[in-house]
């Protein structure tokens, strides 16, 4: 094949499994260039007084750090596992809808580069600098984020940035739904399809549910800043806690959107190497799926410091108390799945037991918020912080780790090294304890967050300095990992159906899948079909096979998802016809992929 | 186009897939994604909701800024195109063509009518004066809220221009796709008589979406224009 021929069989693919690698490598790109960013501000913090970044660009790190980790990375790597497994562990031929999917994908890559473009384009914008990088925090908080407040362009790029990611979410989201729902093979019941596919339809859920609110919220923001109404404008009778309700709304159940799958992935890892089914599967479910309806109802405990009255603040905090529950009956389901199993202890396993101890440290945390008066004292400082980066970096990242070991075998054919892979399980469980546990006694000290230095007379700074060397062991960890995937290209060892003796359907077929998937759809007859006798129903003696429909490739979605980021250029560089060819590009690229036959 | 040829020698199992949820793909698509839409227009006239309730004044009486009347026959234009939309799903159903074509033409009739409406409405209020930021200076809208400030919401304008274009602006951008969508339908599937009585998907996916649509109008013309 020649090389135009293969980038284009790549720019035109439908196959789940094609897009997942791609979601997998681009949202690693912008793991990396969120741990840069990271790793500037620790650079920046390891003194008092640092002088390695100005004010100005520390506010734009910390803010496209946050945007950064949350959207373009840690909730397209975990897409990148919906994609790539959750049809295999279904016993389906591709998701509901190919080209959709083809096009959550192309959304998400050029939203990203949209809103990463602001590093590089100031001098289009007459800014007298480089990098004109949102600077209002990755919540944005009203009115910081007002034109007279922000005049750039950063907060542009931000809000148009992330209304074009949420395009992407939201068609992800509707697809994974239809998918799990209609697509199953014959015999997989609900109460059968592994807990990972039982997550994702949850999280799909929670955002076609939550990403419209923020989308409202930033198109109120938009029209603010844009259009001249006054949505978040106290002084013409507007309500900048409006904002905080709407983003919150959407906010709470965002972190359950990136808990959740890193919860499913454990709960797939732990069973396979302690060699026990999932203890309480009906529970860990139920848990799942309560966590999803309960998180709608503790947003506010994100503003305990608005002053929202006494009767707000107590319902919110004992919801959020409440919501510890679920939680906690799944960590006590991975314990009791691991007692009495024949542990291996695997880099996956090490990953997903690092998961419970450290989830646990961030759901204790957690906990404190839920007491106002202990909140408040809390709020902004550097133990907020601590919590985040226990729940997100301990919880989601090590979740995704564990299943980057698990899955990448199936992904890729070829085992990741397992010596590499427990140096980089060291390095990074080390280096995240000392990154992170500091600030939790940096908070209680004093040091509020996103404060671009701090004096040597506030004692915190030891704590600092231990903090930056954590991060760094953290960053060398990572470059391990790479390393690690780097030789498994060549140098793994080739991995065969099942190199764990998995339970579920993706083990059934050889690494990496033929285009598709299944030779013959298997039946299912148990919950662990690998691990029951009865597995997969012969094909009766005769039987009247009829063909595969694999769908061929299309350029439509590519095209479509191309109008978006030039529909965004109009109000970024104020000129209207941008718009018209933008509004062009997707009326054409819908005719075109509408009208072309395609077989699903 | 490039794994078709590897598959061709696969083949698919005898046995039926799994029930699901007896809702064809297409189907159960439209209807998450109007689940998302419901949370889409929930937190528009929530926002609206709280705004107008935290206000610092009274917003301007119902009939005194926005014509009445006129969006009453709107929102009748509109509850008609339902009807007329119910009308089209039946007849194909039956697998009547004919009436396919006329019920189907009238809903897209009827949906254009609505937005030509209210791109006059539009274009009105902002000759009189009414924008998204308020009454502008000078207008004749101006003039008279500040001759009684308290019947036309005069503290309140920038807010109740703001969440009116917001709210209806939307609601319109919705009815616009519905109508091309219906339009392409229209051109490619129904005068060529590619809908029959068993398969009709295409009717039933873009009818939802519209009954959705004018749901949220009866809603919003009730909050927006009556109260």
């Amino acid at each position: 094949m020649s090389r135009l021929k293969r980038l284009m069989s790549w720019l035109t693919t439908t196959d789940h499994k094609r897009i997942g690698l791609l979601y997998f490598y681009t949202a690693f790109v912008f793991f990396l260039v969120g741990g840069l960013e990271a790793l500037f501000i620790r650079a920046q913090l390891a003194q008092p007084d640092g002088h390695v970044v100005s004010a100005e660009t520390f506010n734009q790190l910390f803010t496209m750090h946050g945007t950064t980790m949350v959207f373009l990375a840690l909730m397209p790597l975990t897409a990148s596992f919906f994609n790539y497994i959750v049809p295999l562990q279904i016993g389906a031929r591709d998701v509901a809808f190919p080209r959709l999917n083809a096009f959550s994908y192309w959304v998400f890559v050029l939203g990203a580069l949209l809103m990463n473009a602001s590093w590089f384009t100031g001098p289009l914008f007459h800014a007298g600098r480089l990098n004109v990088a949102p600077d209002a925090g990755w919540f944005g908080y009203a009115n910081l984020t007002s034109r007279q407040y922000s005049p750039g362009p950063n907060i542009d790029f931000w809000l148009l940035g992330l209304q074009i990611l949420g395009v992407s979410s939201l068609a992800a989201g509707f697809n994974f739904i239809v998918t799990i729902l209609n697509l199953r093979a014959p015999g997989m019941k609900m109460m059968r399809l592994p807990v990972f596919s039982w997550m994702t339809l949850v999280t799909s859920f929670l955002i076609i549910t939550a990403f419209p609110v923020i989308t409202v919220a930033l198109v109120l923001l938009m029209f603010d800043r844009f259009f001249g109404t006054h949505f978040y404008l106290t002084s013409a009778g507007g309500d900048p806690v409006l904002w905080q309700h709407l983003f919150w709304i959407f906010g709470h159940p965002e972190v359950y959107i990136l808990i959740l799958p890193a919860m499913g992935i454990v709960s797939e890892v732990l069973p396979t190497f302690a060699r026990k089914p999932l203890f309480g599967y009906t529970v860990v479910v139920y848990s799942g799926v309560l966590i999803g309806f309960m998180g709608w109802g503790v947003w506010s405990h994100h503003m305990f410091s608005v002053g929202l009255g006494p009767i707000a603040d107590s319902v919110f905090s004992a919801t959020t108390m409440l919501i510890a529950v679920p939680t906690g009956v799944k960590i006590f389901n991975w314990l009791a799945t691991l007692w009495g199993g024949q542990l291996r202890f695997t880099t996956a396993m090490l990953f997903a037991i690092g998961f419970i101890a450290l989830f646990t440290i961030g759901g204790l945390s957690g906990v404190t918020h839920a007491s106002p008066p202990a909140d408040l004292q809390q709020t902004d400082t550097y133990y907020v912080v601590a919590h985040i980066h226990y729940v997100l970096f301990g919880g989601t990242i090590f979740g995704l780790f564990a299943g980057m070991y698990y899955w990448w075998p199936k992904m890729t054919g070829r085992l990741l090294s397992e010596t590499l892979g427990k140096w980089h399980f060291a390095l990074v469980f080390v280096g995240m304890n000392l990154a992170f546990f500091p600030m939790h006694l940096i908070g209680l000290l004093g040091m509020p967050r996103r404060i671009y230095t701090y004096s040597p007379d506030l004692g915190v700074s030891t704590l600092n300095l231990v903090s930056t060397i954590g991060a760094f062991l953290i960053g060398v960890g990572v470059l391990v990992f790479i390393w690690n995937v780097w030789r498994t290209r060549t140098r793994g060892q080739t991995a065969g159906n099942d190199p764990w003796g998995g339970a579920t359907l993706e083990w059934t077929i050889s690494s990496p899948p033929p285009v598709h998937n299944f030779d013959v759809i298997p039946t299912v007859a148990s919950r662990l079909p690998r691990w029951t006798k009865t597995q997969l129903k012969a094909i009766p003696e005769g039987a009247k096979l009829a063909e595969i429909h694999v769908p061929g490739g299309s350029i439509w979605p590519l095209v479509t998802a191309l109008g978006l980021p030039v529909l965004a250029l109009a109000p970024l560089s104020h000129r209207l016809p941008f718009a018209f060819v933008g509004a062009t590009i997707i009326l054409l690229g819908i005719f075109r992929w509408a009208f072309e036959p395609f077989e699903a | 186009m490039t794994h078709a040829a590897v598959a061709a020698s696969a083949m698919r199992p005898p046995f039926p897939a799994e029930r699901g949820v007896d809702v064809y793909n297409k189907k159960l698509g439209m209807w998450v994604f109007l689940g998302s839409e419901v949370m889409f227009f929930t937190a528009l006239i929530g926002s609206y909701v709280i705004l107008r309730f935290g206000a610092p004044g009274p917003w301007a009486l119902p009939g005194k800024v926005l014509n009445i009347p006129v969006t009453a026959f709107n929102t009748f234009l509109l509850i008609c195109s339902s009807v007329s939309m119910v009308k089209a799903y039946a007849a194909i159903a039956n697998g009547d063509q004919k009436w396919l074509k006329i019920w189907f033409g009238l809903t897209i009739l009827c949906g254009a009518g609505f937005v030509a409406v209210q791109a006059y409405e539009y274009t009105h209020l902002i000759h009189h004066g009414f924008l998204p930021s308020g009454y502008r200076d000078g207008s004749e809208l101006a003039e008279l809220a500040a001759a009684n400030p308290v019947m036309y919401g005069q503290a309140v304008a920038g807010l109740y221009g703001s969440t009116f274009f917001t709210m209806t602006g939307f609601h319109g951008f919705h009815v616009t796709c519905g109508v091309i969508s219906m339009l392409y339908l229209y051109v490619t599937r129904v005068l060529p008589g590619k809908y029959t009585k068993d398969d009709h998907a295409g009717v039933e996916v873009v009818g939802l979406y519209w009954h959705f649509v004018d749901l949220v109008w009866i809603i919003l013309f009730t909050i927006v224009y009556l109260i």
